[in-house]
């Protein structure tokens, strides 16, 4: 049985119960309301836009709070291209955002620097900040950025979050 | 009724350097070349005589020193109330390396007049025009930022589109287009681009723009 299915709950065993591991649990609270940072940079914040909008509907997904105070935010929509001017501020605004905390590099620009080979443009966000899933396309389409917000999903609900609040 | 009536007016500015605007009076009408000449006539010493190269009207100033004092003249006395661009030339090798090019533009009958003047790399300055138009502050902050030139009585010269602290100005020819590593602790840095003979390189010095510019190339070797 795949892990994301131990939060299941069958009303004719369990009654009024649902039984499950604590780490599944919080895992799955994370997972559905995942409230993105929109750090939009260049043309893939348009396409980040038409993901929030009422066509593609980021919503379904717990995903709609497009918070811009990053104290409230849980992952990084890094839309765009990254300069090196832009690089400090993007920074920073990770470093103020709270734990946890994931980021989705959006677009080529973003993941690479894309066709921008130059002295002004940083090539890839993750020289600065660590990046949990990579988004292809120049600008990618909303339902790849969705695909990108589930497989973020997946991989939160496998997070063992426990063992790692342990060790802190 | 004049044969230039106003449903003419507006296609005619477009033919050669007579300006006219459809609001304008046909019979007030002037000639780019005319204000030219007026202010030659003013600043004979260091101003050219006027080119004009297919209906665009250029005149070279001699003395960059002089530039603000030109240009106060240009937008008092012959009115043109609008600075659309300063840009700026390297002409790597040559003497005076640098080349400043200021578009003027009357707004009323959009006359445009072309001002060219050069700059040597030891000086690498010239008087500012902010007190002319004051949109002239961003375009003399990204000149500076880009090219390194200064702008002497300009109230905030500062980099406008690369981090405080960037040690070069990438906009000169012999700035790699890859870029230079710099680090700036707490502040900012920038690394080498990855070009690899990709398709975005330019090759400088080749003989024409087809082979010069930035497009797919198969290197040997």
């Amino acid at each position: 049985m795949p892990a994301w299915s131990e939060i299941g709950y069958d009303s004719k065993i369990e009654g009024d119960f649902i039984v499950t591991r604590i780490d599944a649990a919080l895992n799955w609270f994370r997972k559905n309301s995942l409230w993105p940072m929109p750090m939009g940079l260049a043309c893939c914040a348009i396409e980040l836009m038409a993901a929030g909008a009422s066509r593609f509907d980021i919503s379904r997904f717990g995903s709609e709070v497009m918070r811009f105070s990053p104290r409230q935010s849980d992952v990084m929509i890094v839309a765009g291209t990254v300069t090196y001017k832009m690089a400090t501020a993007v920074k920073r605004i990770y470093d103020q955002m709270a734990e946890p905390k994931w980021v989705i590099a959006m677009g080529a620009c973003a993941s690479t620097g894309g066709m921008y080979r130059s002295y002004s443009v940083l090539q890839g966000v993750d020289n600065i900040i660590p990046v949990d899933v990579y988004v292809a396309g120049c600008p990618p389409r909303p339902e790849a950025l969705l695909d990108a917000l589930i497989k973020l999903q997946n991989h939160v609900q496998h997070e063992p979050l426990l063992a790692t609040l342990k060790k802190a | 009724m004049p044969r230039h009536a106003r449903s003419d007016a507006p296609y005619l500015s477009q033919s050669v350097s007579i300006c006219v605007h459809p609001w304008f009076p046909f019979f007030l009408t002037v000639s780019a070349l005319d204000l030219a000449k007026q202010l030659t006539a003013k600043f004979g010493d260091v101003l050219s005589e006027p080119a004009e190269f297919r209906g665009e009207i250029t005149i070279q100033l001699a003395d960059a020193e002089r530039i603000a004092e030109v240009c106060e003249f240009a937008k008092k006395e012959l009115s043109f109330d609008y600075l659309v661009d300063i840009s700026s030339l390297d002409n790597y090798g040559e003497d005076p390396r640098w080349t400043l090019v200021y578009h003027l533009r009357r707004l009323a009958d959009s006359c445009e007049l072309r001002l060219k003047t050069g700059v040597s790399e030891e000086k690498s300055e010239l008087p500012t025009v902010i007190g002319v138009w004051r949109t002239a502050n961003w375009h003399e902050r990204e000149i500076y930022d880009m090219m390194g030139i200064r702008f002497r009585g300009h109230p905030d010269l500062r980099r406008i589109l690369m981090w405080e602290g960037y040690p070069y100005f990438p906009l000169r020819k012999d700035f790699p287009l890859a870029g230079k590593p710099t680090q700036v602790p707490e502040v900012a840095f920038t690394q080498v681009a990855p070009l690899e003979g990709g398709p975005f390189v330019t090759a400088p010095g080749s003989k024409d723009a087809i082979e010069r510019e930035p497009r797919v190339k198969t290197f040997e070797s």
